[in-house]
């Protein structure tokens, strides 16, 4: 469904005051690090955009990543800008199904070929053709490269469509796979984290909204502005961290003091996001802040990084095992090349000619 | 017996490699801190002369023959094997450059015996036929004759009998059970007769039998200072089979380095078994009579007067507090040097390097180490307990025309004995 | 590969098979030189052996005064460096916590900041070791490539955990990588080059140690 109406006048009919409106442009302006000069840009922009036609498909996935987006207790302006976009297919929110809600697809992407975006949550599994995950007889894999193809732009949100996700662990029976890994001509946003944290996915939009053009991107895909920073360095903990002071089990004095959890598996330096500043639930809290280290969602094979309570200086593999296996190779090695020295030392022995004082001339 | 060659040479040093060895080689971090103890690279500024440097040929034959990834390494290519071009350009490094003093031995962080490395890959030069001239010498006159200088039982009977004539005491000539079998350098038994003469009234103060065997007079040991263990087996057996046909109870090795670490040391292990007699040197004997009040002496020496250290004796020895106790019971006025002791520096001309000519140039610069430390101190007499590096300090000392006498320990003490007993005396009136 | 793709395998495989060479090399070495014997001395003894070579390994820690005197800043430059890598080493939080899964020791780390200036000193002793190594004839007659070989493979580790912890040049995933690759160079080259004094130092010290104890002179 779709009207004309704009963003600005959709906010003031719901009752945004003007200065509600701008309190969020220059919230957003900061939360992408843009200079305050942009706060009218994005005002004006925003305020006249007019409704973008969205598709949003959901793959091999938990829902888990709609769920973060669209629960909220009190009405913010991200829920907002999500009703001004036409939403124009979502498994989930969409009221039509069966047959409706593929034709109604098949309208949108004919009506907005080459304009719409298509936001994909889930990884697409490619392993018996496909066969993993069909909507209506399609697989995920036909389906995504039909709708690529008319998209202006493909939002990746959730880790398992940025990098295949949980689907994607090891062993990987599905063969799941990302959205770049299967659509490589078309621009692509990836807005992971297992789920990712609400704001971020309205400040990309916006940004989409507003400029027409996607945000500047990390080399992993994902807006810089939100994962340009690791966890780490914006943890409120860090200070614990460089005086050494760490929780060692999860109810010791560290924990209740609330020092660094690095020790119990906190992937927060190798992970970028924007949990430590943004944090979850409105601002309420994330992991680290509720006592249990970062498990690093947002970075692909997460999974298999070697889990989730080893520390980052511990290596996965198992140590006593290698050492015991290593030194039974060491000694078989070490027994033959003694068994070698052995006889080649007795060789020169035996073969000793005594000296005389007669063999000591060379001439 | 066969003609030295390379690969004989090369065959011995494959021989002379055992776990220390080995584990000496792993462990070099090539720190260079032995240079720093080497009176040799110190008074030369010569870098090849650094002691872990002077083996090198064997940490090659180590690594290519006994390591795996040595073995790898030159079946890659990668490894220089040792030719006769290592040995013409090792030989000064290994003999002349290196009295085998075992300072550098002291000093490695990692705890290797540098000295006793040089020691043994002597073994694979002299077998590859690059030993020194004046060395080789020494060994054949060591063995054919009964002493590299030369000397034979006749020159030690007249010695004996100028005793005899000097001072009434009697020197006896295979003495079954006696004490002591005393020992003799070629060198004091030419140059140095009152060593002999201080042995034979120090004897007869402490109520001691010893003799002298006619067949085993011999202290030095060639075979040691060349690095060819089997011909130092031959010189030592001939003092093993003297001692334990007379029955003795022990030997002693007179003042001379190298005759004390080849009979205490070494001995057993050339011949394979245990002495069935002890092994003292001449001043742990003379301590243990002054320990038992057998050495009683009188009046000191006033002159100011200092020690030096010979290298097997001491530091290689362990008899390093009894020179001490025996030269406090004569000097009035005895300073230490700086480096005294365990520490102190090689006279420069030991293991081999004074009987090697062509080393003589490297030698004196390298006496230059005890010159500063004898500068240093400023003394009127200056003592020692070895043959050898009596010789050297003289020389040294006059090329540098210092004004200093060199006095042997024993001789010193024999000088302040008390007078004979009554009875000894008698006896002389009665002659 | 992805810097967390690097990172995994550095954190996986990778340090399985540096730390089993590692292992078999060390066992290797050890057995190579046990295996050319050792002639038991048949002179007789003054003392104890044994005792002998037990001191030797503690007592050759310290340098003698002679030669301290002749070479202080290579010497002290020497235990800068070693204990500089052993306290970033033993005493980093998220190091003792390696070993404490591992090996399930554990015991009270340095703060950071002090493991950061330490490492900075370490670096910079192992720059200036490097630099008298280039310059002095006599180290200049005895080095060789091992030794260039071994000097890197132990900087390496000490630079990139500085440069990783501080986020500089490369985003940290990336350094952290690098780090643990590092580590697992100086894992795999140690048993063929002089580092394996890190174990057989023990054994040259007691094998000239024990003799001295047995002769009963100084060692």
């Amino acid at each position: 469904m779709k009207d004309d109406m704009t963003l600005g006048e959709r906010l003031r009919q719901r009752g945004v005051s003007r200065r509600g409106f701008l309190k969020f442009c220059a919230t957003t302006a900061s939360m992408m690090a843009l200079p305050p000069s942009m706060i009218s840009a994005i005002a004006d922009s925003l305020q006249k955009a007019k409704r973008p036609s969205v598709i949003w498909l959901s793959f091999q996935e938990c829902t888990g990543c709609t769920e973060s987006l669209t629960r909220s207790h009190a009405p913010t302006v991200e829920s907002l800008i999500f009703d001004h976009i036409s939403l124009d297919y979502h498994h989930t929110l969409q009221a039509a199904s069966g047959d409706a809600a593929e034709h109604a697809r098949d309208e949108a992407m004919k009506q907005n070929w080459g304009k719409y975006l298509l936001v994909v949550d889930g990884s697409i599994p490619v392993a018996e053709n496909g066969a993993y995950s069909t909507i209506a007889g399609i697989t995920n894999l036909a389906m995504l490269q039909e709708v690529a193809e008319g998209a202006a732009a493909i939002v990746a949100v959730g880790t398992c469509a940025a990098y295949g996700g949980l689907p994607h662990a090891n062993p990987n029976p599905t063969g799941a796979k990302s959205v770049a890994d299967l659509i490589t001509d078309k621009p692509i946003i990836n807005v992971p984290g297992c789920p990712p944290i609400p704001t971020v996915i309205s400040g990309v939009l916006a940004h989409y909204l507003t400029f027409d053009t996607l945000p500047e991107l990390d080399d992993l895909g994902r807006p810089k502005a939100f994962y340009g920073q690791n966890i780490h360095d914006r943890c409120y903990r860090r200070p614990f961290y460089e005086r050494g002071e760490f929780a060692e089990t999860f109810d010791d004095e560290g924990a209740r003091k609330g020092w660094c959890l690095y020790k119990l598996g906190c992937k927060g330096p190798t992970t970028y996001n924007a949990c430590a500043t943004a944090k979850w639930n409105e601002g309420t809290s994330w992991p680290v802040e509720a006592g249990h280290g970062c498990i690093g969602c947002s970075e692909p094979n997460f999974w298999d990084a070697g889990g989730f309570y080893q520390a980052l200086s511990v290596p996965t593999g198992d140590a006593s095992n290698t050492i015991l296996g290593a030194a039974a190779a060491g000694v078989a090695v070490g027994a033959a090349a003694a068994v070698l020295n052995k006889r080649n030392k007795a060789k020169a022995a035996a073969a000793h000619e005594k000296v005389t004082v007669n063999d000591l001339n060379k001439d | 017996m066969s003609a030295p060659s390379v690969e004989k040479g090369i065959q011995f040093i494959r021989e002379q490699i055992d776990a220390p060895v080995a584990s000496f080689f792993s462990s070099c971090v090539h720190c260079g801190l032995c240079a720093e103890a080497c009176l040799f690279y110190g008074q030369t500024g010569e870098a090849k002369y650094t002691p872990i440097n002077k083996v090198e040929p064997m940490r090659r034959i180590w690594e290519q023959e006994y390591t795996l990834w040595g073995k790898i390494k030159s079946s890659l290519g990668l490894s220089r094997k040792v030719t006769e071009k290592d040995f013409e350009e090792w030989e000064t490094l290994v003999y002349d450059a290196c009295s085998l003093c075992g300072r550098c031995s002291l000093i490695c962080p990692v705890g290797n015996d540098i000295s006793d490395m040089i020691r043994k890959i002597r073994e694979g030069f002299a077998a590859a036929g690059y030993a020194p001239e004046g060395l080789i010498g020494a060994s054949k006159r060591a063995v054919e004759i009964g002493s590299p200088m030369g000397v034979k039982l006749p020159a030690v009977k007249a010695q004996i009998a100028h005793l005899k004539k000097d001072t009434g005491l009697d020197a006896p000539l295979d003495l079954k059970g006696a004490d002591y079998m005393v020992l003799l350098s070629s060198m004091e038994i030419m140059n140095f007769p009152e060593y002999l003469e201080a042995v034979a009234r120090i004897m007869r103060q402490a109520g001691k039998t010893w003799t002298i065997s006619s067949k085993a007079f011999e202290a030095t040991n060639a075979g040691i200072q060349i690095g060819v263990s089997d011909i130092a087996a031959e010189l030592v057996q001939r003092v093993v089979d003297a001692a334990e046909e007379l029955g003795v109870n022990t030997v002693i090795s007179p003042e001379c380095g190298h005759a004390f670490t080849a009979i205490r040391w070494e001995g057993p292990n050339l011949i394979g078994r245990p002495f069935k007699f002890k092994v003292q040197h001449i001043l742990e004997v003379l301590d243990d009579f002054r320990a038992e009040g057998l050495l009683k002496t009188e009046g000191l020496e006033e002159a100011k007067l200092t020690f030096h250290d010979p290298c097997q004796l001491v530091r290689k020895g362990g008899v390093v507090q009894q020179p001490r106790n025996l030269l406090n019971m004569v000097a009035s006025n005895f300073v230490e040097m700086r480096d005294h002791g365990a520490m102190n520096w090689c006279c420069s001309a030991g293991g081999g390097v004074s009987a090697n000519e062509r080393a003589d140039e490297v030698k004196f610069k390298a006496f230059n180490q005890k010159k500063s430390q004898l500068d240093e101190l400023g003394v009127d007499t200056l003592v020692t307990a070895c043959a050898n590096c009596r010789i050297m300090l003289e020389e040294g000392i006059e090329e540098h025309e210092m004004d200093l006498p060199v006095v042997g320990l024993t001789e010193m003490i024999a000088d302040h004995l008390v007078e004979e007993r009554v009875e000894d005396k008698a006896e002389d009136k009665n002659e | 590969m992805t810097s967390e793709a690097l990172l995994t395998w550095a954190r996986g495989p990778g340090f399985d098979l540096a730390l089993a060479i590692f292992v078999l090399g060390m066992l290797l070495r050890l057995f190579e030189i046990l295996s050319l014997g050792n002639k038991p001395d048949l002179a007789e003894g003054r003392g104890s052996g044994v005792v002998g070579g037990l001191k030797t390994i503690i007592t050759r820690n310290w340098p003698r005064g002679t030669v301290f005197a002749r070479e202080p800043v290579r010497i002290i430059n020497g235990y800068v460096f070693h204990l500089g890598f052993f306290i970033v080493l033993f005493f980093y939080g998220p190091h003792i916590e390696l070993f404490q899964t591992k090996l399930g020791l554990s015991w009270p780390g340095l703060p950071t900041g002090v493991i950061d200036a330490v490492a900075v000193i370490t670096v910079a002793s192992l720059v200036l070791a490097l630099v008298m190594r280039l310059t002095s004839p006599v180290l200049k007659q005895i080095s060789s490539v091992g030794d260039y070989v071994a000097w890197a493979a132990t900087l390496l580790p000490v630079l990139t955990g500085y440069l990783a912890y501080n986020h500089m040049l490369v985003p940290y995933t990336q350094m952290l990588a690098l780090h643990l690759l590092s580590v697992e160079l100086l894992l795999i080259v140690a048993p063929f080059t002089k580092l394996t004094h890190m174990f057989s130092f023990v054994l040259s010290r007691w094998y000239q140690g024990y003799q001295a104890g047995h002769r009963g002179i100084e060692s």
